[in-house]
């Protein structure tokens, strides 16, 4: 890998010589798990790790669960209940295997917030970014479809209601939907097809993870100031950045365990306090649960897809400038699936010259609100379609397409930001001097 | 190099066409059979019709059958009901097609295009809120009519949409009277 200059592996027996020569896979690990990684990364740099833990964790308990569930209408929810009463820790497997989709989706917003605040999307991390958002965009596919298989009443009605996403697509919708349903209502194929992609997309994401880590090791990890590790000589390199081992895989292995405290904590005393009574319920055609509400991690973009109603003007223009084939229904799933995509833009859409929002004074208070948008729609999203939540759910989904199409073009332009440090090692030393305790790699000649 | 400036078809450029066509034309047809096995298959594709004995419901009340996979809303409406649904003017409607696959689709949403008799007392529709198709609940809503509790929609007597993000009235499956209390489905 290219990148900040670094020591390369360089076998010494002959085993791994010869192995070397062949396959450099020693190499390759050697270098991934040395990546010079930059010294003053904080804490909000620890979610990669728990992330790729949680990874781990679902596909190992997926598997094993998998071997005790059966896809099939009469027989999904009892399989479910079999699991949960009569396999040998079943319950606890199945209950690591529904928090643990919290766990990663409260990681992953915290990883993509992080990446947000400290400019992380910018040149040259663009790609790193763009396979994120891909990586997201499959943890909520494999989530919805990992939800329905249960069978419970929430598991069929939110199959209808999110595949129905779909058949709001004009002219091929109907045919759209039909298609992922495999019959013209949710039965039968729908779950068989539902568990054999659910049991796939993990390993795409796997696939993607591998990736994204390749990316950022190619352009280097960004840090809480936003400038780049010189890469002048190896010795300049080294005075910004520590190995990843064992620096950092110890710092990430100490975060872990204490988020693992409060994850076991959730699992042993509160395993559905996140889930909905409704899907203990086996599903039921003829009844829709009477508040039906997606998991929590879907709530915020639920509220986006709920505040474009038919008597919103904005959507009257557009059904009328589209000659009404952009309805309320439509505008709807464009305005969610838009405002991840417009998440995905972020590093186009920002003009500002600064990376960390550490130094945009201005910056700092808009993404403030930006967090707290998305905490009120995840509120709203969760709250019966009426007054006062749709209005709510309207200003803050505004809020969320003004943030990065209006907000972060123009706050490049106006903003005077504060000057940061001229190196990592600068920023280091004012945080940590080698009187503290820090290293003595100051300046020394 | 000699053949840089020759700009006329040479008989590789076709091989390379001829070859890349005949790459993309595999392809998508090793492909297509992938997706297609996704659409419904022929047993569900069957078309299934049911006869539902209505002799029972009362007026005031409906009954939902399942048909097709989707619940079918039965009613058996009051003269309350039927006056207030033909009391309504179509051109105020959001949604002024009846969506009546018994009738051609340029039907106005008369409350009597929605009917399956002509007095109007029964009222037979799909119980899928055309919005995101959820079950509507019945006696609910601003409307005397059904409302869809996932994001709010308001159907009338005649499960026409009056409020809320669904898009179409509620449709009106293929319907007959076989005799005086038994309608077939389909």
């Amino acid at each position: 890998m290219s990148g900040i200059p670094h020591d390369h592996y360089e076998p010494k027996s002959n085993l791994a010589k010869g192995v070397e020569s062949r396959l450099p896979i020693i190499g390759l690990l050697y270098t991934t798990l040395t990546a010079p990684t930059p010294k003053n990364l904080n804490w909000m740099w620890i979610w990669g790790i728990v992330l790729t833990f949680t990874l781990v964790l679902q596909i190992a308990t997926g598997v094993v669960l998998v071997m005790h569930y059966t896809p099939h209408v009469d027989m999904a929810f009892a399989s479910v209940e079999h699991i949960m009463r009569d396999v040998n820790g079943g319950h606890m497997i199945r209950y690591f295997h529904m928090n643990g989709a919290s766990l990663f989706f409260f990681a992953v917003y915290i990883h993509m917030f992080r990446g947000l605040y400290y400019g992380s999307y910018k040149a040259p991390r663009e790609i790193t970014w763009i396979i994120g958002m891909l990586i997201y965009l499959m943890m909520m596919a494999a989530g919805f479809m990992g939800y329905v298989l249960p069978w419970g009443q929430m598991s069929f009605h939110g199959t209808a209601v999110i595949t129905g996403l779909f058949g709001a697509i004009p002219f091929v919708g109907d045919y759209l939907q039909t298609l992922l349903l495999g019959a013209g209502a949710v039965g039968q194929p729908a779950l068989n097809r539902f568990f054999s992609l659910h049991y796939l997309l993990p390993f795409i994401i796997a696939g993607l993870v591998i990736v994204h880590i390749w990316a950022f090791h190619t352009t280097g990890n960004n840090n809480p100031t936003g400038v780049e590790v010189r890469r002048g000589s190896k010795e300049e390199a080294a005075k910004d950045t520590l190995p990843f081992w064992p620096y950092f895989v110890i710092k990430d292995l100490f975060a872990l365990a204490i988020i693992l405290a409060v994850f076991m904590a959730v699992v042993g005393f509160m395993p559905n306090y996140l889930g909905h009574p409704d899907n203990y319920i086996p599903a039921n055609a003829l009844v829709t649960p009477s508040h039906i509400v997606p998991e929590w991690y879907y709530l915020p973009f639920y509220a986006i897809l709920r505040a474009f109603t038919a008597d919103v003007w904005a959507v009257q223009l557009v059904n009328l400038l589209s000659f009404g084939i952009i309805d309320a229904k439509f505008f709807g799933v464009l305005a969610m699936f838009g405002a991840i995509f417009v998440m995905a833009l972020a590093p186009w859409l920002d003009t500002s010259s600064v990376r960390s929002g550490r130094f945009r004074p201005m910056f700092k208070w808009w993404f403030a609100l930006l967090v707290v948008d998305f905490i009120v729609l995840m509120w709203a999203g969760s709250r019966p379609a009426e007054f006062p939540y749709d209005w709510i759910s309207l200003i803050g989904a505004t809020y969320w397409f003004a943030y990065f199409l209006i907000i972060l073009p123009i706050l490049g332009v106006i903003e005077k930001p504060l000057t940061p440090p001229a190196t990592i090692e600068d920023d280091f030393n004012a945080h940590y001097g080698p009187k503290d305790g820090g290293s003595a790699t100051t300046s020394a000649e | 190099m000699s053949h840089a400036d020759d700009h006329q078809g040479t008989r590789r450029d076709f091989i390379y066409y001829a070859t890349a066509g005949a790459g993309a034309v595999v392809t998508g047809a090793a492909v297509w059979p992938l997706v297609n096995q996704m659409n419904p298959s022929a047993d569900v594709l069957a078309l299934a019709s049911i006869r539902v004995d209505i002799g029972a419901v009362d007026p005031g009340t409906q009954i939902t059958v399942l048909w097709q996979g989707k619940p079918v809303f039965i009613r058996n409406r009051t003269a309350e009901d039927i006056a207030e649904a033909r009391a309504v003017d179509v051109s105020d409607l959001p949604d002024q097609g009846a969506n009546n696959n018994n009738l051609t689709d340029e039907a106005p949403a008369t409350d009597e295009n929605r009917s399956l008799d002509a007095d109007g007392k029964w009222l037979v529709q799909m119980g899928v809120c055309t919005h995101l198709g959820c079950v509507p609940l019945g006696d609910e809503g601003d409307f005397g009519g059904w409302f869809c509790p996932c994001h709010g929609s308001h159907y009338d007597t005649a499960g026409r949409i009056r409020k809320g993000p669904a898009p179409r009235n509620l449709p009106v499956p293929v319907a007959a009277f076989v005799d005086e209390t038994t309608i077939q489905l389909g």
